[in-house]
């Protein structure tokens, strides 16, 4: 009995020496304990959480590649079939960041869209969204320069083709392209540097960018399917009515969203890692060769429907342009939405239309942009940029003149 | 909610079906026209471990004087096929080799390029770079055509460098194809179509006994490409049945603490 209490005592004490110097308490009080989210997450609202996982399994997979890894045109290729072949585990860790790369954008893509189906971009989420796009375009530039570093044909292509599209800048682009590659040609130098920004500057810049998502998070509070603000219905205590605690209900009820995807995750790392040469391209398992160009270059999947974008215009200047433009179009999304509600649930048919066009076109274009260049797919590809453009521009019209579902004053939750 | 977690699901199910779809137009969109030879496939299975220790016998003798494997480890391949060292000594060692030395040719890369015009590719990868199905079919499709240096040519490789180096063993097969006249942009070209193969000289094996000493041949390069692959397979069983158990239980935990919430 003494013995027990000591020791609780000893906790207590060691928990107040703790809080007086670090606010451990507070912290888990005011973040995850006193946060109230809604309480009505459907499956759209997993894709958060497990983006942060992916992006922790993908920081700790690559500090134990990097341990083996040799960032030189004359080793680099090697060396990733030294970790497959003769680093204990090797294989697992490498497989983990080669499918941990597409699953990072499968759960961001499905994140994005939960947004874009909620509204979770409107006012006063702006910022979030924007936090959010800057997070995706870091991780776009993360996961271009990770797949070079294999230096496999296709990262060694594929290289050449996205950094020369900097080329197409006028005046300046001939320089900034030798700029980027350190060289005349894709070489050691730009290995080497693409090696430094992918273990060391990205990686930075988008933990720095997680942060500040969740800290504006935090401010506004979560956007829920149906699109109110739960914070405009209070209790006595001041809390939201329609809110409940973030910890417990929500990490416990993530824990079942991980389990699941573990495996989704895991049954392609032991069954398919290559993903039918959609994950890891065949081409790459052939080392670089600037004398052999693979029989059709294409970006690894999660790229492909700007890259169909881009090949849809005969203009090389023209179609980069376009490409960017569709990327920074979605940086506009919250003014662009002049619908009185948020949420799809509560839009008019016109809406729901656009969006289903808009899902057909991206998955579409993906598609498109895996296929050569040539005949029926250009054509294809033209149509599907057009519909994906007409989302955007037309938005402001086809949410302002539809006839809305009226809201409801509290969230719809069915237990 | 169980029907918005249905839809849900739902959606999810379509998308994953959509990108498995679009893997399989990628590969088909490779290759031209279509012809019979080019659904043929080897069979083999990684898992078959004596299939295996005939490959690797069929490797060291038939190829392994001109093809390396050289991410591959004598030592590794024993332990990893069960063979003995003392047998691996005997049966696999090529003369000079050490048992932890990596698998390389005999063959010196200017020798190559002189006898054949270019060196013999390294096929640690070729079922990973290429596939399995490559490896096997381009094994089956050597044709006798006396106008090539070797006297034969390819289905799979049309004007390969390599001579049919199996041809003790398959025989010679002759090929008819059906000339074809056609008219591209203006001009009219003439286009040879496979339609079968025959034999003509024949071999030391059945065609069954060839496809069999293929299907082991390709099965070790597949073990070559991915050694662990058949520990991938046997552990991704373990992980996922954990994963199931695991997942049901934070299920669990997760309606004992949401009962509450109205």
């Amino acid at each position: 009995m003494a013995a027990a209490t000591d020791s609780a005592a000893g906790k207590a004490g060691f928990r107040a020496w703790l809080n007086k110097r670090l606010p451990v308490d507070e912290f888990m009080e005011s973040q995850l304990i006193g946060y109230f989210a809604p309480k009505n997450f459907n499956l759209w609202y997993f894709f958060g959480s497990l983006a942060l996982l992916v992006f922790v399994i993908q920081i700790l997979s690559g500090i134990f590649l990097t341990m083996h890894y040799k960032p030189s045109e004359a080793l680099a290729f090697d060396s990733v079939e030294y970790i497959m072949r003769e680093v204990e585990g090797g294989w697992i860790i490498r497989y983990m960041h080669s499918t941990g790369a597409s699953f990072f954008f499968i759960v961001v893509y499905l994140h994005m869209f939960r947004a874009m189906i909620y509204g979770s971009y409107r006012a006063p989420r702006e910022l979030l969204w924007i936090l959010g796009m800057l997070l995706y375009l870091a991780l776009m530039a993360e996961a271009f320069m990770g797949y070079v570093l294999p230096w496999g044909n296709m990262s060694y292509w594929g290289a050449q083709v996205i950094v020369n599209l900097f080329g197409t800048i006028p005046v300046i682009g001939p320089g900034i392209v030798e700029w980027i590659r350190g060289d005349y040609g894709i070489a050691d130098s730009t290995l080497n540097r693409f090696f430094a920004l992918h273990v060391i500057a990205v990686p930075f810049a988008i933990a720095f960018l997680i942060l500040m998502h969740l800290v504006a998070l935090r401010q506004t509070g979560s956007n829920n399917p149906d699109g109110i603000e739960i914070k405009a219905r209070l209790n006595a205590n001041g809390k939201p009515v329609d809110g409940i605690p973030f910890h417990p209900y929500y990490t416990v009820k993530d824990v079942v969203g991980v389990g699941v995807f573990l495996i989704f995750f895991c049954g392609v790392i032991f069954f398919v890692p290559t993903f039918g040469g959609l994950f890891l391209e065949k081409p790459n398992f052939e080392p670089a060769n600037y004398l052999s160009t693979p029989q059709h270059i294409a970006p690894v999947w999660y790229f492909t429907a700007f890259y169909a974008m881009l090949r849809a215009v005969p203009d090389q200047q023209m179609g980069a342009l376009l490409m960017l433009l569709a990327i920074v179009v979605l940086f506009f999304l919250p003014w662009l939405d002049r619908s009185p509600v948020k949420s799809i649930r509560y839009k008019g048919w016109l809406s729901k239309i656009f969006l289903a066009a808009f899902v057909v076109s991206f998955i579409a274009l993906s598609y498109l942009g895996l296929m050569p260049a040539d005949g029926l797919y250009v054509i294809l590809a033209r149509i599907f940029t057009a519909v994906y453009f007409a989302f955007f521009i037309l938005m402001p019209w086809y949410t302002s003149i539809e006839k809305t579902k009226p809201v409801p004053e509290r969230v719809t939750y069915h237990g | 909610m169980v029907k918005s977690l249905h839809r849900s699901f739902v959606a999810a199910a379509l998308v994953a079906a959509l990108a498995v779809g679009m893997a399989a137009p990628v590969r088909a969109a490779e290759s031209g026209p279509h012809a019979a030879w080019m659904d043929w496939q080897p069979g083999n299975d990684v898992t078959n471990t004596a299939s295996l220790q005939r490959g690797a016998a069929n490797f060291m003798g038939y190829c392994a004087g001109c093809h390396s494997i050289k991410y591959v480890r004598y030592s590794r391949l024993a332990e990893d096929l069960s063979i003995p060292e003392a047998q691996m000594e005997k049966l696999l060692l090529l003369p000079g080799a050490k048992k932890g030395d990596y698998i390389t040719t005999p063959l010196s890369a200017a020798d190559a390029e002189a006898w054949f015009g270019k060196a013999p590719p390294d096929l640690s990868l070729i079922t990973r770079s290429k596939g399995s199905d490559y490896v096997y079919q381009f094994m089956k499709t050597f044709y006798a055509d006396p106008s090539k240096p070797t006297g034969v040519d390819n289905l799979a490789l049309p004007g390969t460098a390599m001579p049919h180096v199996l041809s003790a063993l398959q025989g010679v097969q002759e090929a008819k194809f059906k000339v074809v006249e056609k008219t591209v942009d203006g001009s009219k070209v003439t286009e040879k179509i496979w339609e079968s193969f025959e034999t003509g000289e024949p071999g030391q094996l059945s065609a069954e006994e060839y496809d069999a000493f293929l299907r082991d041949t390709v099965n070790f390069l597949e073990y070559a490409g991915e050694p662990y692959k058949a520990k991938r397979l046997s552990l991704g069983v373990w992980v996922i049945l954990f994963l199931l158990v695991f997942t049901l239980f934070a299920y669990l935990l997760k309606q004992e603490y949401w009962k509450d919430i109205k």
